[in-house]
């Protein structure tokens, strides 16, 4: 199976459940090893040994549950595991920078054009949408290069959902290369530049948003659309 | 509700601000130190109508002292609290290593700062293990330290053997922990530290300049002024007696570096993040079993140190030391602190007021004259309170988290 995404652009990854999506995202986000393959980034073969190993090679996860720390403030769940430490003097190094974190911080939301109440207010105190915002900051903050969101609308009610095709386009605007697994025929015409479509983990079909209805992908999902061009 | 605010507003203030929104905070049910602190003046008010003694330069002295064993094991439950565990061991373990502290010192003559030092190796290694066994096993650290309150409770009562009564002690060293004050030129000298202290973060509120409104600011002063504040007034009370005990100081000593530790440091976010979503802080890349571990480890070895202490008070050892109410009171005053059971939530200085309630409530019954019967009954009913109070202040936070939507 082939996949190839590029900077600045949306694709869109559909297919039933069980079709191998979330295996392809969690190989892609180091979860997982696979078994065959491998993954290209920036044209260079790159093993993802680790979540961690991943984010480091630019390729951030935007997952279904965002993997938030709920009583941690917005700062403390973007810099997670990876905060920002004084510089200056020997045993300031140890302590937290929260000048440079927040500064950071406000940078994001700033790129992503995103309303957060307040940067110390603990996630708990968040919208669905605003939550969305801040597991789509991380990207920023860190510089990803590919960003996986994985059902980012599922929850969500129709405003919420509007703002969060409005980050992912601008995150598509800094140059990123967006990995969008869903379900949801409104963000996939919203959104994709290209659609493929998975089947018992094989790539099925490759669309161009533009160019096809949501019949069209409906059918290749199900797999009724060959059953259709062969009577 | 809060204004909602364009991030690029917020640019350029500086960092004694990072916490801001603590006010609003207060609305939205994150209640921090309120009730713990409205606790305190309650019960300082009724045991001081109830008995004029209570509030004297002596007593407080006395109530500083009876405060060691149990503020330093409430520190230490309150660590494993953060991140959703519990540690039900923390008294047996305290006994076990008051044994191994005595035994060393009074049997084998070895010098009291080495066998208090192993004392406090030996509490690191049993904390290291009930750590293991949670996080390789999977067991609830519920049940893993309450078998682990077992196990040292007879530890203890092996190593006491067949003594009838007491193992004495008289280590210089051990013995003057708990009976030593500070010269009155020590004080002094403490009080100057703390104002020059005041002094230095009060012109950095000052420089922030143009920024906050002058509401926050005020805030920002009165914060700041609070703790040099208490400071002082608690070192004049204790100075009109015998001077302050160097216990006492030990004891805001470890609650300052666990403060550091917890909320200026990566480690700290690591902790509350282990409490509040161990999965998330699982993909963020953080070692959450050995964050787990290291807390067990951390927790007992403060456990061990509380029963130094409670050897130092004694002059010596039984099969009793760390027993009774101990490990119930401290995890009370974690919680009457702030502290939450679930995981996540809490602060170090709330596990110190937290302690120092249940310490007065003791000390205020004692000089009633109630027994100890009726002491156990009114601590339950505080932590009663205390737990209503979160759940109060947690649906208020479940609520104002909705509304922001």
């Amino acid at each position: 199976m082939g996949l190839s995404l590029h900077a600045g652009s949306v694709l869109a990854l559909l297919g039933d459940n069980g079709a191998g999506k979330s295996t392809l995202v969690k190989i892609v986000s180091g979860v997982h090893m696979p078994d065959a393959g491998g993954v290209r980034f920036d044209g260079a073969r790159v093993e993802l040994r680790s979540p961690r190993h991943a984010s480091q090679c630019g390729i951030e996860t935007v997952y279904q549950d965002l993997a938030l720390c709920e009583n941690l403030n917005v700062i403390q769940n973007l810099f997670l595991g990876r905060e920002k430490r004084q510089t200056r003097g020997l045993l300031r190094r140890l302590f937290l920078d929260r000048n440079a974190m927040r500064e950071e911080a406000e940078r994001a939301f700033a790129v992503l054009g995103s309303r957060i109440p307040s940067l110390t207010s603990p996630v708990s105190a968040l919208s669905g949408g605003q939550r969305q915002a801040v597991a789509i900051a991380r990207a920023i903050v860190w510089r990803s290069r590919l960003v996986m969101l994985d059902e980012p609308t599922a929850a969500l009610g129709v405003e919420q959902t509007a703002n969060v095709h409005r980050l992912i386009r601008r995150l598509r605007d800094q140059g990123v290369a967006v990995l969008l697994v869903t379900h949801n025929m409104v963000d996939v015409f919203a959104l994709a530049n290209r659609l493929v479509v998975l089947r018992r983990g094989r790539h099925i079909a490759e669309m161009d948003p533009g160019t096809c209805t949501p019949d069209d992908v409906v059918g290749a999902i199900t797999g009724s659309a060959y059953a259709e061009t062969a009577t | 509700m809060m204004a909602r605010t364009e991030p690029s507003q917020q640019s350029g203030r500086q960092s004694l601000l990072a916490d801001e929104g603590m006010l609003s905070r207060l609305q939205h049910g994150e209640l921090g130190f309120v009730p713990v602190i409205l606790a305190l003046v309650v019960v300082f008010l009724v045991f001081h109508f109830a008995n004029p003694y209570f509030l004297t330069p002596r007593n407080m002295s006395n109530l500083t002292l009876q405060l060691g064993v149990l503020g330093i094991m409430a520190l230490g439950v309150s660590l494993v609290l953060f991140i959703g565990e519990i540690d039900l061991s923390a008294g047996s373990v305290s006994g076990a290593c008051a044994v191994v502290l005595v035994l060393l010192s009074a049997k084998l003559g070895v010098p009291g700062l080495l066998a208090a030092f192993s004392a406090i190796v030996a509490g690191a290694a049993i904390g290291w293990i009930h750590g293991k066994c949670v996080t390789l096993i999977g067991a609830p650290s519920f049940i893993v330290t309450l078998t682990g309150l077992l196990v040292w409770q007879g530890v203890q009562r092996m190593l006491v053997g067949n003594q009838i009564g007491q193992m004495l002690i008289n280590d210089p060293l051990i013995t003057s922990i708990a009976s030593t004050f500070l010269p009155g030129w020590a004080s002094l000298a403490l009080i100057a530290a703390i104002l020059i202290a005041a002094g230095v973060k009060f012109r950095r509120i000052w420089r922030v300049g143009t920024g906050p409104e002058m509401a926050t600011r005020m805030y920002y002063f009165g914060q700041a002024a609070l703790y040099p504040a208490l400071a002082i007034v608690i070192f004049i009370v204790l100075s009109q007696h015998a001077g302050v005990p160097v216990l006492l100081l030990m004891l805001v000593t470890l609650a300052l570096l666990l403060t550091i530790l917890t909320e200026h440091t990566p480690f700290g976010t690591h902790i509350f993040a282990v409490g509040g979503n161990a999965e998330a802080a699982r993909r963020a890349g953080i070692n959450v079993a050995g964050i787990r571990v290291m807390l067990f480890s951390m927790c007992s070895a403060l456990a061990a140190l509380s029963g130094i202490v409670a050897v130092s008070r004694q002059y010596a050892v039984d099969s009793n030391t760390g027993g009774g109410n101990l490990i119930l009171d401290a995890i009370a005053a974690a919680v009457i602190g702030g502290t939450s059971l679930f995981g996540g939530r809490g602060r170090i200085i709330g596990s110190l007021l937290g302690a120092l309630v249940i310490g007065s409530v003791s000390n205020g019954l004692d000089l009633l004259g109630q027994t100890a019967n009726v002491k156990s009954i009114i601590t339950g009913l505080i932590l009663l309170a205390a737990v209503s109070v979160d759940m109060i202040a947690r649906k208020r936070r479940i609520q104002s988290g909705t509304a922001g939507a």
